[in-house]
């Protein structure tokens, strides 16, 4: 399949805030692959998690930035290990933005591409991961924007003058999320996201799950600071709201 | 500071990014007022569910696919 860079993620120039923060939370969602999470890295931990799609690199699964660097230098395997690392999590990426599984499917396949024929270009000075989502966030956004023209602004912050103060105040008790089966609040999660507007829905996806830097989620979007802090501020305010039909004690659930 | 102003600098808060003489008005709001109290903590914990959640699987036949393209791509590359 052809392809050409219409919206090559720029290489950041430093790490993040976010990055910092994200390494904690992502690591209790990673399957596999953790970066620095405390893994030996002898040869026992080669390509340790059984997938059929895998080549065997000689980069431990520990060192993110060998890897980079084997394949940087035409070590294939390297860069399939990297995929096996992320593909998961760049899907869901590529899902909760487009909201739609052929889009998704397309975005993650030329997000992998495009990292891949434009390697050279990752200087290295920010995680792989971010810079992978920055490219994966472009591809998934002009799906949706195909899809579904009329639904994301581009530049114009999301103000409004709508009252943001929150109506629905109800307890919702201790770890509300725990009265709920795994995939009884995967559903639900999917749901409330599905129902979000999508220029809310994009910005909550690279700040609040990616843990994308305001800065670097306002460069991908193509919007200014102030606008990701407004949608970010309602969108985080409709998901409590939405949350809480599910979550109110003694509510319908 | 009344309840709207913590509404609007609710993310901010959230995201340590208020200056400390902002943050020590939220915070002594937040002493007195439930309502604003519950709204801040319930938004903490939405963030964390979402943050928390495991992604969703990628289906096999997604994953082939993908493997399979890539391997395309490394033999287009090398001839």
């Amino acid at each position: 399949m052809p392809f050409r860079i219409v919206n090559p993620a720029p290489v950041l120039g430093h790490p993040t805030k976010g990055e910092e923060a994200c390494t904690f939370v992502l690591c209790a969602n990673v399957n596999e692959g953790t970066i620095g999470a405390g893994l030996p890295s002898g040869p026992e931990h080669f390509l340790s998690t059984p997938n059929p799609h895998r080549l065997a690199s000689k980069v431990a699964r520990g060192d993110e930035h060998l890897l980079v660097a084997a394949a940087k230098s035409g070590d294939v395997a390297a860069f399939e290990e990297l995929v096996n690392r992320y593909e998961h999590k760049i899907f869901r990426l590529t899902m909760n933005i487009t909201r739609n599984r052929e889009d998704a499917e397309d975005a993650m396949q030329d997000a992998f591409l495009k990292s891949y024929s434009h390697l050279n270009s990752f200087q290295g000075d920010s995680r792989f991961y971010t810079w992978l989502v920055r490219i994966a966030a472009n591809e998934a956004l002009m799906r949706l924007r195909k899809r579904r023209p009329n639904q994301f602004s581009l530049d114009e912050p999301v103000e409004g003058d709508e009252d943001l103060m929150p109506r629905e105040l109800q307890d919702w008790g201790p770890g509300p999320e725990q009265r709920f089966a795994q995939t009884e609040m995967r559903e639900i999660l999917s749901s409330v996201i599905d129902e979000l507007e999508a220029d809310y829905r994009t910005v909550f996806v690279l700040r609040d799950i990616e843990e994308l830097s305001t800065e670097d989620t306002a460069t991908t979007l193509g919007i200014s600071v102030p606008a990701v802090k407004s949608r970010l501020l309602r969108a985080r305010l409709k998901l409590r709201e939405k949350l809480n039909r599910y979550f109110q004690q003694g509510g319908a659930n | 500071m009344n309840c709207e102003e913590v509404i609007q600098e609710l993310s901010n808060f959230i995201d340590g990014d208020l200056d400390p003489a902002l943050k020590r008005e939220l915070e002594n709001h937040l002493k007195d007022c439930a309502d604003c109290r519950l709204i801040v903590n319930q938004t903490k914990k939405t963030i964390e569910i979402f943050c928390d959640s495991e992604p969703v699987e990628l289906p096999s036949d997604m994953q082939s696919r993908l493997h399979d393209m890539l391997r395309r791509k490394f033999k287009e590359a090398a001839r």
